[in-house]
């Protein structure tokens, strides 16, 4: 019986789901380019969040913690210069803007699917990517005191 | 629910998808609402943002109830994120298996670091 379903089956495609080596030779439509970068932007969020956790711990515990917060990003801490601790938290930026923004269309999407089309899921998605990087373009500006 | 113990137990599949999901877009919407309450009384208020300012937003008891049920949201979401994340590209599951086994650590040690910090206020 096996053998038989093996013999049948070799000449059809076969379809799994990707890993990591297809990630690369993968095609990306801007639909599929928004939900890898929900991906992307959760994993980054994970992996940083001690440092999310020390931004609150230090900028909420005393105005000592929370001056020592401010020197972090102004001069620097463990020998790490003030702006690339600042471009962490832009990385930080980006990813909590595309979180949020891509996962209220995932929401929109669950409570409309009957309205949800090929169309409206790429225009979608390109409103999620432009509005995610013009906010980040904005409030990187602020951080790195442009205006 | 029909009869899912003894002989009757369901081996097969894993059966909490439906559950996740659902929890994961629940605890999608408590995060949001959260965000934007915080950022809404950071942005309109005038001024550079001082320690008195986002200390205070974190005063009130209710804020202080609400951030510890965000805490355990965030764990619970991102680890169905992370999850998720690691079954469709580990393939491996010794792999997979460590993996999942760092991420709660992970999270757990985090969570606590964030409850801490909280209740110390």
């Amino acid at each position: 019986m096996s053998e038989t379903a093996t013999s049948t089956s070799t000449n059809r495609p076969e379809f799994r789901n990707i890993d990591g080596a297809s990630l690369i030779s993968y095609r990306w439509p801007l639909a599929s380019l928004a939900s890898g970068m929900h991906r992307v932007s959760g994993a980054i969020m994970f992996f940083l969040l001690p440092f999310v956790i020390w931004m609150f711990d230090t900028s909420i515990s005393s105005e000592i913690s929370f001056a020592r917060f401010k020197a972090a990003f102004n001069i620097g801490m463990l020998g790490i210069p003030g702006f690339l601790w600042k471009l962490v938290a832009l990385g930080l930026i980006w990813a909590i803007l595309h979180h949020f923004i891509a996962g209220m269309r995932h929401l929109w999407m669950d409570t409309h699917h009957h309205h949800v089309t090929k169309d409206f899921g790429r225009q979608t998605a390109a409103l999620v990517i432009v509005l995610t990087l013009s906010l980040t373009v904005v409030l990187g500006a602020k951080l790195f005191g442009l205006y | 629910m029909s009869v899912n113990y003894g002989s009757h137990r369901t081996v097969v599949g894993a059966h909490y998808g439906m559950r996740d999901w659902l929890s994961q877009r629940v605890t999608a919407v408590v995060l949001a609402t959260f965000v934007v309450l915080v950022l809404a009384q950071v942005i309109f208020s005038k001024g550079p943002v001082s320690y008195e300012l986002w200390s205070g937003i974190f005063s009130a008891q209710w804020m202080k109830t609400l951030t510890f049920v965000v805490f355990l949201s965030l764990f619970y979401h991102v680890w169905v994120g992370m999850r998720n994340i690691f079954m469709d590209y580990v393939k491996p599951y010794a792999v997979r298996f460590v993996m999942h086994v760092f991420a709660i650590l992970w999270l757990a040690g985090c969570t606590g670091w964030a409850i801490q910090v909280l209740w110390r206020l």
